[in-house]
């Protein structure tokens, strides 16, 4: 008897959804890790009294479950790490347009689609980082230039499968062409000085340890590593310094993180508030303090680590442009020889 | 399986082309490489520690017949994170060296360890406790009196090992190295961070970063065919031989080694379990050392619950159907049964995220129907009844793990003479009590092994769960993989130690009757 109750009760939990659509709620499929997003939604639920249920993971899986439960998945919010992912989502129809007042007021327009499809909620730069024993800052100027032949065998980079150096090119291909990015993607691979491993970190590393003297890599990774608990890490953060990238033309190359609200939305008007929560002043400096990412608009306050890297340019292009140009960017790669 | 097969049907885009002449051959000749590499280092390792503890006698033999399968609890791509930490260029260790020799970058050769070769060596070093599991069975449960016999006529130890035991061990051999290399095809994890560009990492690259989820499935499909031709030549090279044995068993004596031989073989045998468990898990706990008080609250204990409970359903289920199917398989073995059961080995080889979304876009369909059907007939919408519970999270597993449990349960059945169920069924016994009464207390051994390998395998398991969980649901591999893809591995090193903590249970708990020898209790 015991064994049947307890078989049932098993075949119960097995098939109960884990979700429900009562009215406070609001269901959030996010491709940012859940240390990065939770304490955020937490503080939402307090404010408002308004539960958020969270799924992670990454954000072309995410993209493919929300699109095949159709009208009724019970996801309310997509959020993604990057830009390409949010047009990904556009062009697949499965996020609607909001009209609202506030969030185009918190969120400058090259920060989110034409239509309002969806918002940046905190902005990425990729940097250079660059040994500050072997190099001077004057040495550096812009991405292009990491072509010229007097970087042979220092450049370090990770693999072209990340997609921050994919919107990278991606970004270049709207701003130069297709022609001059194929031609300086030839030049730039074969400055590396190792074939692309491991992660922006490590590429860090590798130029404090002397294996290379320049990498390119997002600007919060050697946040993190200044910040970091492990004493080795801090003292290669030291050992590089920071270079703010093509400050004289175009800008800095910048990513965002962002939202959309779906179409299967049951809630729009809660998935609002939370999206204008996250682009609040509170949620912007949050941002800056626990992950050194740049706030989406100017007069927000910034950490003390980003404080130190001094204002910079960064580039206008409108984001939406790095998710269309993000297939053409991987196969130039791929045919540039960029692993 | 078959939304992945279909893709083939849809037209073959421009992708191909792209894919044809640039990235293509190096996705193939590192696949083929890695295979090779990783199907020679697991065959090494797993026969000789096999060998070692099944057939011969020297001081911490017992010991090690455990210890050798600790690195089974460890994941991957989280041993391949630990040696970078250690072997890199910024490493302690060639750091140490640059300092004591005053040497810079590019004045001595060290190996790097992401590489091809480092890959391989990764893999095998956690994947070789399939082979040895399995092959330590197989030696145990041969014939005696074959191997005495080899013996008595003159052959050398290892001359029997290889003439005799070798051979009569194959199905577990090979059984084993397919699990190996299964997995290694289904890895992404550690070659995506070695930064070599595989069929796997291909196959992401194309759905993730040219947004060409046909061309990706269709890629899928080709590296299942290829598996599955693989699967068919090897039992059509055996379909003739037959590997059960007649003499009743006996207790053999142990080959005792003496000086030299045996610190040789502690050696070895330490040596490896040293490198596969002991080195990465000391970099975990040095990692996990800072701050652990903190991190261990209540939300942790729920990751653990998570994933310990989520891993004994899926193992429990995985068994039974396992069971099943090979028991099938014996009683009625048609061509059908066997391509069916090949068939259903499948999924061990194919990337947890590809199952995935094979499972969650039929499943989601099939839940839209449901949900449209009972709308318009009785105004009643259902919502999405299967897609994100915990019952479909299962079934994935139970679709990718099924072969590790269905090649374990096989191998241990092939031991078994056909003769044994024909002269039970001549005295009137149904297939069922066949099971019950002779096979399944024979089996025990194989059932306990491939109950804690599919455990151990979802404890580790990501990218499925990733896709597929509920709301607010959470497994310690989850923890683990968000933190560590973010670069922060001191943060990730706890719930890893703890996946590997957890994996231990099950292997301290079964070993003990896995490894127990057959009549040693003289």
């Amino acid at each position: 008897m015991a064994i049947r109750t307890l078989f049932f009760s098993a075949l119960l939990m097995l098939i109960a959804p884990m979700y429900s659509v009562a009215a406070d709620e609001v269901n959030v499929y996010s491709a940012r890790q859940e240390s990065l997003i939770k304490p955020l939604l937490d503080r939402f639920t307090e404010q408002t009294g308004a539960k958020v249920n969270l799924v992670t993971g990454k954000g072309d899986a995410l993209l493919t479950r929300l699109k095949s439960e159709g009208m009724n998945s019970p996801a309310d919010v997509l959020l993604t790490v990057d830009a390409g992912r949010l047009y990904r989502a556009q062009e697949a129809n499965v996020l609607q347009a909001v009209e609202s007042d506030d969030l185009n007021r918190l969120i400058p327009s090259h920060l989110r689609s034409a239509d309002n499809q969806w918002y940046g909620l905190s902005v990425r730069a990729r940097v250079m980082v660059f040994a500050k024993d072997r190099v001077e800052a004057n040495q550096l100027s812009t991405y292009e230039a990491l072509a010229e032949s007097q970087w042979k065998g220092k450049i370090c980079v990770r693999s072209s499968s990340n997609i921050y150096n994919q919107s990278l090119v991606a970004g270049m291909i709207a701003s130069q062409g297709m022609l001059q990015t194929e031609a300086w993607l030839k030049e730039f691979v074969a400055n590396f000085a190792r074939p692309p491993a491991g992660g922006d970190r490590d590429q860090i590393k590798a130029v404090a340890s002397g294996q290379c003297d320049v990498a390119v890599v997002n600007s919060y990774y050697l946040g993190g590593m200044l910040l970091s608990d492990d004493q080795a890490q801090q003292t290669a953060a030291n050992q590089v310094a920071l270079f703010w990238p093509n400050q004289k033309d175009r800008g800095t190359h910048i990513n965002i993180s962002g939202a959309g609200i779906t179409q299967s939305a049951k809630n729009i008007e809660l998935a609002q508030q939370l999206i204008a929560f996250l682009a609040s002043d509170e949620s912007q400096e949050w941002y800056a303090e626990r992950n050194n990412e740049f706030p989406v608009r100017e007069p927000v306050k910034v950490s003390a680590v980003l404080e130190s890297w001094g204002p910079f340019v960064a580039d206008k292009l409108n984001v939406s442009e790095l998710g269309r140009n993000n297939a053409a960017a991987i196969m130039a790669m791929d045919r540039a020889g960029w692993k | 399986m078959l939304v992945i097969v279909a893709s083939l049907l849809q037209p073959f885009s421009s992708a191909w082309q792209h894919l044809f002449d640039t990235v293509l051959q190096d996705y193939i000749t590192n696949s083929l490489l890695l295979m090779a590499g990783v199907g020679a280092g697991t065959l090494i390792l797993g026969v000789s520690a096999a060998w070692l503890t099944a057939m011969c006698e020297f001081p911490g033999r017992k010991i090690l017949s455990w210890a050798f399968l600790l690195p089974m609890a460890m994941p991957a791509y989280i041993i391949a994170y630990t040696y970078t930490g250690i072997l890199d260029f910024s490493g302690p260790i060639q750091t140490a060296l640059r300092e004591a020799y005053g040497w810079q970058f590019g004045d001595y050769y060290f190996p790097e360890i992401r590489s091809l070769g480092g890959a391989i060596c990764m893999l095998s070093l956690v994947l070789y406790p399939y082979v040895y599991m399995l092959v330590r069975v197989a030696f145990l449960e041969q014939s005696t009196a074959v191997l005495e016999a080899s013996r008595s006529l003159g052959k050398k130890p290892w001359q029997t090992l290889f003439l005799v035991a070798l051979p009569m061990a194959r199905p577990a051999i090979v059984a084993g190295v397919s699990l190996a290399l299964m997995e290694t095809l289904a890895d992404y994890g550690t070659v995506a961070y070695f930064g070599v560009s595989s069929f796997t990492t291909g196959i992401f690259r194309t759905w993730y970063g040219l947004g060409e989820l046909t061309t990706a499935a269709q890629l899928c499909a080709f590296l299942m065919l290829f598996v599955f031709a693989l699967i068919m030549a090897e039992r059509w090279s055996r379909q003739r031989l037959r590997f059960h044995h007649h003499s009743a068993q006996k207790k053999m004596a142990r080959l005792q080694l003496n000086g030299w031989r045996s610190m040789l073989a502690m050696s070895i045998g330490s040596l490896i379990v040293f490198l596969g468990f002991v080195l990465p898990a000391a970099q975990l706990s040095i990692w996990a050392s800072t701050g652990w008080q903190e991190k261990l609250n209540a939300e942790f204990l729920r990751l653990l619950f998570n994933s310990f409970s989520l891993a004994a359903i899926a193992a429990v289920c995985c068994l039974l159907v396992a069971v099943f199917l090979a028991y099938t398989k014996r009683v009625f073995a048609s061509r059908i049964e066997l391509g069916a059961v090949a068939v259903a080995s499948l999924g061990y080889a194919v990337p947890g995220t590809v199952i995935a979304v094979g499972v969650l876009i039929p499943v989601a369909w099939l839940d839209n129907q449901i949900d449209f059907l009972s709308t318009t007939w009785f105004d009643y919408p259902t919502g999405l009844l299967i897609s994100g519970t915990i019952g479909l999270l299962v079934f994935a597993y139970l679709v990718r793990f099924l072969s590790v449990a269905l090649n374990t349960v096989d191998s241990g059945l092939t031991a078994i003479k056909p003769s044994i169920d024909e002269s039970a069924r001549s005295l009137g016994a149904t297939p069922s009590r066949v099971l019950r009464r002779i096979h399944l207390p024979i089996l025990r051994t194989s059932l306990l092994t491939a109950l804690l390998l599919v455990f151990v395998e979802v404890l580790k398991e990501l990218p499925t769960t990733l896709i597929l969980r509920p709301f607010n649901f959470n497994t310690l591999a989850v923890r683990t993989y968000e933190l560590a893809s973010d670069e922060r591995l001191m943060d990730a090193a706890l719930p890893a130690l703890a996946i590997v903590i957890i994996g231990l249970l099950p292997v301290l708990l079964i070993t003990k009757s896995i490894l127990n020898e057959p009549f040693s209790n003289e």
